[in-house]
């Protein structure tokens, strides 16, 4: 619910940065509406976009903890029916992708659990945009296609997302493994702290490259044209087949919402 | 009708006459008062049956500016929630049905398919960008709503919009002018 009305510091950090560097006039007035946007959010606890979005939800479950009282997937979801009936969210999940019919409360949230060593449980969770999420793209590259394809790639994701996908973007991207861990990795590593470079220093080089690239494109903030064509570019890589090259990208727009809690 | 203010920003108010829609041109910003209708994806969806059938449709279109959202909830004394544009492009697939039905303008964001840039050329109508992601902001500008149609679906109803100095942007004109076109040209240094 939080997460809906109060942009993240890191997010007004790059606003206020990208003010300083935006060439187009048009662009920078988009930026400063989107400041103004995430003060008045935060003021009339009001959602910072229309679209509160799907609930996805990371939980790390320390293997030592025992959960009593009901499942997790119903606790989660009765958070979700909770905070988005109460919170004045919007209603965005339809029952079925067939009869679309909405289920009123935003429910179901999207849950992925990992069991983990300690007593603790983590969540992780993310309100995700759709027309963002329409943008997000997945390519099996051949070992041959290397480190250029998947830097070409990922460029292109961010190209045809285009104006579409309310840029300036947030690039979540997983490489390797298998194609759903390529995707769920790319989910993941949009939590990491925005400008903030995956620890091993070559693959921070890939994202400052692919950053720096995505910028030069042109696309701008809403597309109007302009240098601020996405704030950040977070890859996450795992170990894969000898034959594979899985290259997920989600695209994130910057009404980047999400919560981290311990418990 | 159509004049531009002091400031250079273009006052607009529906009705619009083909006139008023040839005066714009792409990257012009405007400012919207008087009525807006809502309607997406799920809304369209009802609609074009009955263009297809030439059954009547819940509103009148004919001079009309059509707004693609979805607001979030109002909180009790407020006029209505977030409501900034969704993505014009899953709307494609009806517009033109709506244009030829009189319809001059559509605001969302996002690109539109060759086929609607077609249309609005060929019925003399324009597409505004209104700033997505700028939901709380945009909803000062709405004075009044009202739900005229299809409340069964939620957020995705067609609702009476009264707006006042609605800020939004000439995406697609109908001289064939293309904002994003434009602004990638203007700026971009690599090619992807």
């Amino acid at each position: 619910m939080e997460a809906n009305y109060d942009l993240e510091p890191d997010m007004l950090r790059a606003f206020d940065r990208a003010l300083t560097t935006e060439r187009s006039a048009a662009g920078r007035q988009v930026l400063q509406t989107l400041k103004d946007n995430a003060r008045m959010a935060q003021t009339k606890r009001m959602p910072y976009c229309q679209d509160t979005g799907v609930v996805v939800c990371f939980v790390e479950l320390g293997q030592e903890v025992h959960l009593t009282g009901g499942g997790l997937d119903e606790a989660i979801n009765e958070g979700v029916r909770q905070g988005y009936t109460e919170g004045y969210l919007r209603a965005s999940i339809v029952r079925s992708p067939f009869d679309r019919v909405n289920t009123g409360d935003n429910t179901p949230a999207v849950i992925h659990v990992d069991v983990v060593p300690g007593a603790t449980l983590r969540f992780s969770l993310m309100a995700k945009g759709g027309g963002c999420e329409n943008r997000s793209k997945y390519k099996m590259l051949t070992p041959a296609d290397g480190l250029e394809g998947v830097k070409g790639w990922i460029l292109e994701c961010v190209r045809t997302a285009g104006p579409d996908a309310c840029p300036p973007l947030i690039v979540g991207v997983g490489v390797g493994g298998t194609f759903e861990k390529a995707a769920i990795l790319s989910k993941k590593a949009l939590f990491r702290e925005l400008g903030s470079p995956n620890p091993d220093p070559a693959i921070g080089a890939i994202e400052r490259e692919v950053l720096e690239r995505a910028n030069r494109l042109g696309i701008g903030p809403q597309g109007y044209g302009g240098d601020t064509t996405a704030f950040g570019v977070h890859i996450l890589a795992a170990p894969c087949h000898i034959t594979s090259l899985p290259v997920a990208v989600t695209i994130e727009c910057h009404a980047h919402r999400h919560k981290e809690v311990t418990l | 009708m159509i004049k531009a203010a002091a400031d250079g920003i273009k006052e607009v108010t529906p009705p619009l006459s083909d006139a008023d829609v040839a005066s714009l041109k792409a990257g012009d910003r405007v400012r919207i008062s008087g009525v807006l209708y809502t309607a997406r994806d799920a809304a369209h969806a009802r609609l074009f049956p009955l263009i297809e059938q030439g059954k009547p449709l819940p509103i009148e279109v004919r001079g009309q500016i059509i707004y693609y959202t979805g607001p979030s909830p109002a909180r009790p004394g407020a006029v209505v929630g977030s409501i900034g544009p969704t993505t014009g492009g899953r709307m494609d697939k009806f517009t033109p049905a709506l244009l030829e039905l009189g319809l001059k303008a559509t605001i969302g964001k996002g690109a539109r398919s060759q086929a609607v840039k077609d249309a609005l050329r060929r019925h003399t109508a324009v597409y505004f960008g209104a700033i997505g992601g700028a939901g709380a902001v945009l909803s000062q500008f709405v004075k009044a709503l009202e739900v005229v149609a299809y409340e069964d679906l939620g957020t995705e109803a067609i609702r009476r919009l009264e707006v006042e100095g609605f800020p939004a942007i000439v995406v697609n004109d109908c001289h064939g002018g293309d904002l994003y076109e434009d602004g990638v040209r203007a700026f971009a240094r690599e090619d992807a």
